[in-house]
């Protein structure tokens, strides 16, 4: 197990290791004794069984041995919970909120938030070899080296978890949906993230780098494929990139604006939905649009895609209830979604010609 | 000693043959029935388990898609525990328990009939929800709210309704074995004794009783959410997804106990034959294991550390959990001495309980490590978890059972397996049950979360391990299978005592056992003339 | 013929020489009513699970009814910073936020916040807020005045509003406790068609 590099991280360390090694001498007595009794009692070299069955005294020692070596270890081990769950006096807290198959993550004490999504392209992952209970071809065949290449393969995000160095982060976890579970190993922070329901849980991480981590409960399909990955940063650089950020969010803001003014044509719409849909919906409605069972339903050839376009905007924007199809109004702009709307109606088998404009889906926020 | 004189159907062929299966109430017959259910259900979870373990040989996705792959995880679970590992020790019960206290049968014969049959209609219902639109329960054997509840596929009520069959199989299993200990015991047999195999399975037997009931209303509160309107485990409605996890390890810690029990009993009994001495410390052994059942009802929120509960909850779970180690070193120390200067050979059931005692020892101390709260953060659902429980269980129970085949089979089919493909199969198996599940300590150590169809590279080199010895170990159970049908087809003619230092009621009757034996009670203790008759033959 | 049968403290009658179908039955009737009874106890678990977070104050729940106002006598100056968060659930098509993010109050006196909601869709919605607080053992000590969390909310479509919630800490919150993040859910209950029938008919099929 590593160290981590919180001081929370290494006292579990210590008692990780602690407990270990008394498990380890403790194997080494008894199984010696085993092993020993079977070399040396075995009848041909011990042919008359001694006939004792009972001890009190051996087996009041035996038992009260034990009781004092837990509580050897049950006391250090104690202390470092309370001290765990000692939430108070953070300087800033984060709001991290587990959805289907990504994480959200918002700081409460700035105007910032953003998704984090599996960078891991699908190309490196999908290799399947038959197709008796796989459907995800390596169609390139490139896969196996990609991956192979890549040392972040599964463990890398498009936009980390940012945090200063050197100050007590608050963490909050709920979710949207299912449970889900943070974990940092190099922060020994593992708190489940439950839907309705807020957690606590905090870190100082005193050495600025880039810490990864997974989700920790089992939360459907993509459970593999929602990692946690936090960059630490230096307190100068941290409030700088918060400044950055703040100037940022006004800049998409005015490019949001532009592109809701904007009439787009079709083929500029279908090239940037391309893009949208393989990113974020093809895990689930496939590539070539034609679903999984009826779980997750094609789109090619659908009621949806081929009827309406208010009733297409509303299942996009806000998914369906009590199954996996989320909401993505919170999580693509204006553009991303006429895009990838307009892409689905166009693309594979449907040829409805719709085209849907930026500012219809921000008339319908 | 007839049982029945009124006139009975002639049959012949096959119309005998499913008439003798399904209509019979002789413990032995249902005994062997539960135990070659167990046996089929063990190759298909097995069958699962070589498809989750040849997904895991090499990063990525290669075989199984994710969807499919929770279906394999979970149905791998719920398959193993309750159609493998249950059934095979209610059929050890079956068989044995009415032999060792001398009773000519349970005391519900035909409810035990019942109870088998209702196992093969609940697990077609369970495999078959693999061809089911959706696909089958894919929320891992835990089946935690929301997931199973609002995300869960349409298979999920035949889950429901497969889970309720089973359960009730077990209670009226459990009722039947308690009633025929507290009633049919040879006279002058005192509780105290009786053989440990009888004791573990009148305390696992409570355990049933009090605890399988408790998944039922869990089960039936997911589908009241699921389909009549009401709210248990979501938030929206008032409800709360933790009190499903509450009520589930409730009912799951004394599940896991329920599922070593026997294995237990089974050491008890093999260890003394082999080291031909007696058991030292019966009653501790007694009273560990009651000690052992009482404390599994006061530790279920181990299973929740990460779950966000307050600090003095998680203490009080920790103190307690650290606690059922005391009974369980005591029984450990117990089988030792019970080793120590005996006069010890170590044929393929000594082999195996031997086995057993080591390695779920092994099992134990990663189970140690996992009660402590703070170091639990850092295990909670990796695969250290998965180490800690597959050792519990594969060199536990299922070791345990195999050794109780090799012990028994002798008893119940009249001949002698091939001792030296015993020992093949001993070998091979331990070789490849330590291969498959010691590198997951290391993996879960390093950070590899469960439950997962695809991971980092970190990982690599230790899922290979592991994946070969999956494939291995798969390989030794078939070979198993074959030596257990090679014995019961013919070997070497056993004698009634089988075993040089057996004792016991069922070591006095011949071998093969008769299908009806003890219909009048034997003499207890049991007399000198029996035993040199015994030893005689 | 064994000579003699040992007492076991029951008459040993009949069947098996041992002792009666009677006993049989009853043994296994009682146990058959312990079963049934730990179905029941499972459901039960239920509202003693409720009971039990109540009264320790565990589980992050407040309370679904309002707190009366409580007078403090001693002004004893300590603050503590209140969170508060807005989410929706899943398929709730309201926008939903506090107000404010944040402030900090003094222990006993009462403070008023207002979240913000809006009805971004087509329909009239019913929602219904879940609160949640942080850490889970300031909940009780969170005594909430007058609350939008206690009745359903309905919005017609396009309609937005604001929605006060009073509360006031009370003076036994632990002294170790100096952040309480008081979050809301704003799950949907149900929706029924636009009451004007000017509004663009959009049929969805919600299912549960």
């Amino acid at each position: 197990m590593r160290e981590g590099v919180t001081e929370m991280s290494q006292r579990i360390h210590t008692i990780h290791t602690v407990s270990l090694w008394i498990c380890i001498v403790i194997g080494i007595i008894v199984f010696g004794a085993m092993a020993y009794t079977i070399y040396a009692h075995r009848r041909s070299k011990h042919p008359e069984p001694a006939d004792f069955h009972e001890h009190l005294g051996v087996e009041i020692i035996w038992t009260i041995i034990p009781v004092l070596i837990l509580a050897g270890l049950a006391v250090p081990a104690a202390k470092t919970l309370i001290d765990i769950e000692d939430n108070s006096n953070a300087s800033m807290t984060v709001l991290i909120t587990g959805s289907q198959w990504k994480w959200h993550y918002q700081y409460l004490d700035a105007d910032i938030d953003y998704y984090s999504n599996l960078a891991t392209p699908t190309t490196q992952i999908n290799s399947c070899l038959i197709d008796l209970f796989c459907d995800l071809p390596d169609e390139q065949g490139i896969a196996k080296p990609l991956r192979e290449s890549n040392e972040n393969y599964l463990l890398e995000v498009d936009k980390p978890l940012v945090l200063p160095a050197n100050r007590k982060v608050r963490f909050l976890m709920t979710s949207n949906d299912v449970i889900h579970s943070w974990w940092v190993p190099d922060f020994a922070v593992k708190q489940d993230a439950l839907p309705g329901f807020i957690n606590e849980a905090w870190a100082n991480v005193p050495e600025p780098g880039t810490y990864r981590g997974q989700c920790t409960e089992l939360c459907g399909k993509d459970h593999a494929y929602m990692p946690v990955v936090v960059d630490v940063r230096p307190e100068a650089e941290f409030d700088q990139w918060v400044e950055d950020q703040r100037i940022a969010k006004e800049l998409a803001s005015g490019q949001a604006v532009a592109d809701r003014e904007k009439t787009w044509s079709l083929a500029e719409l279908m090239e940037i939905g391309e893009g949208v849909y393989s990113t974020h919906c093809a895990t689930c409605h496939q590539p070539n649009g034609e679903g999984q069972g009826t779980t997750y339903p094609a789109l090619d050839g659908s009621e949806i895609a081929t009827g309406p376009i208010p009733v297409h905007i509303d299942r996009v924007m806000n998914g369906k209830e009590a199954t996996e199809m989320q909401a993505w109004a919170p999580q693509l702009s204006d553009r991303d979604l006429a895009a990838v709307v307009t892409y689905e109606r166009n693309a594979w088998g449907n040829t409805t010609q719709d085209v849907v404009q930026p500012r219809t889906i921000f008339e319908n926020r | 000693m007839v049982a029945h004189a009124e006139h009975v159907p002639h049959r012949s062929g096959l119309a005998a043959f499913i008439a003798r299966w399904t209509l019979t109430t002789n413990h032995k017959e249902i005994g062997s029935m539960y135990l070659w259910f167990a046996f089929t259900m063990f190759f298909i979870g097995g069958a699962l388990a070589m498809g989750i373990r040849l997904e895991l040989f090499m990063p990525g996705i290669q075989l199984i898609d994710p969807g499919f792959y929770n279906q394999f995880v979970t149905m791998h679970g719920l398959i193993m525990v309750f159609g493998a590992v249950m059934p095979a020790f209610v059929g050890l019960a079956n068989w044995q328990i009415p032999l060792m206290i001398g009773a000519p049968d349970m005391a519900l014969p035909r409810l035990n009939n019942f109870s088998f049959w209702i196992l093969p209609f609940a697990f077609t219902m369970l495999l078959s929800s693999f061809f089911m639109d959706g696909g089958a329960p894919n929320f891992g054997w835990t089946f935690y709210a929301p997931l199973s509840t609002t995300y869960g596929p349409d298979s999920t009520d035949f889950f429901i309704f497969g889970v309720h069959m089973m359960g009730i199989s077990s209670v009226l299993g459990a009722i039947n074995i308690m009633v025929t200990i507290f009633n049919l015991r040879a006279p002058g047999m005192k509780l105290m004794e009786m053989p440990l195999f009888v004791w573990t399975w009148l305390i696992t037997a409570f355990l049933l009783i009090t605890a399988m009931p408790v998944l039922a209303g869990v089960v039936t509160m997911m589908l009241t959410d699921r389909h009549f309107g009401t709210s248990f485990f979501s938030a929206d409605g008032g409800g709360d997804p933790l009190i499903f996890q509450h009520v589930f390890w409730f009912f799951g810690h004394p599940e896991v106990y329920i599922m070593i029990l026997p294995g237990f009993g089974i050491a008890s009994e093999i260890i003394p034959t082999f080291a031909r001495k007696k058991l030292f410390g019966y009653n501790s052994m007694v009273y560990a294991t009651a000690s052992i059942a009482f404390l599994s009802y006061i530790v279920w929120g181990h299973h929740m550390f990460a779950v966000g509960m307050p600090l003095w909850v998680e203490m009080t779970f920790m103190i307690c959990t650290m606690f059922i180690a005391v009974p369980t070193g005591v029984k450990v120390f117990n089988w030792t001495a019970t080793m120590w200067r005996g006069a010890m050979t170590f044929e393929t059931p000594m082999l195996f309980a031997i086995a057993f005692v080591v390695l779920f020892t092994i099992g134990g101390f990663s189970g140690l490590m996992l009660a402590i709260v703070p170091a639990d953060f850092q295990y909670h659902d990796t695969y250290f978890v998965v180490a800690h429980f597959h050792y519990t269980l594969y060199p536990g129970a299922i070791f345990g059972t195999m050794a109780a085949v090799y012990y028994w089979l002798p008893k119940w089919s009249g001949h002698m397996y091939d001792e030296r493909l015993g020992k093949i199969h001993f070998w091979t198996a331990t070789i490849a049950v330590n291969l498959t599940f010691f590198p997951m300590h290391f993996s879960g150590l390093a950070g590899m979360p469960r439950r997962i169809v695809d991971y980092s590279l970190q990982f690599a080199d230790f899922n290979m391990l592991s994946s070969i010895g999956a494939g291995l170990l798969g390989l030794t159970q078939l070979f198993f299978l074959y030596i257990v049908i090679k014995t019961i087809r013919g070997g070497k003619p056993a004698t009634d005592k089988v075993w040089e230092s057996a004792e016991g009621l069922e070591w006095t009757i011949p071998s093969p056992a008769p299908l009806h034996t003890f219909e009048t009670p034997p003499a207890w203790p049991i007399t000198d003339a029996r035993e040199d008759q015994a030893a005689r033959v | 013929m064994p000579a003699k049968i040992k007492r076991l403290g029951f008459k040993p009658v009949q069947r098996m020489n041992r002792t009666t179908d009677n006993k049989i039955y009853r043994n296994a009737g009682l146990l058959g009513v312990l079963a049934i009874g730990m179905f029941g106890f499972a459901f039960g678990l239920v509202p003693l699970y409720e009971v039990f977070c109540e009264v320790t104050g565990i589980n992050g729940k407040t309370a679904e009814t309002a707190a009366k106002m409580v007078e403090t006598t001693v002004d004893s100056g300590r603050e503590v910073k209140v969170q508060f968060l807005g989410r929706v659930g899943n398929g709730m098509p309201w926008e939903f936020r506090p107000s404010t993010h944040e402030f900090d109050v003094t222990v006993g006196q009462a403070n008023v916040t207002e979240f913000y909601a809006r009805n971004r869709s087509a329909h009239t919605v019913i929602g219904q807020a879940v609160p949640s607080v942080s850490p889970g053992l300031a909940a009780e000590h969170l005594k909430k005045v007058e609350c939008f969390c206690f009745v359903q909310q309905t919005l017609e479509a396009g309609e937005e509003t604001y929605m006060p919630v009073k509360f006031y800490v009370s003076e036994d919150l632990p002294s170790d406790v100096q952040t309480i993040t008081l979050s809301y859910t704003m799950f949907k209950v149900s929706q029924q068609e636009p009451t004007s029938s000017n509004e663009p008919h959009v049929s969805l099929v919600s299912t549960i």
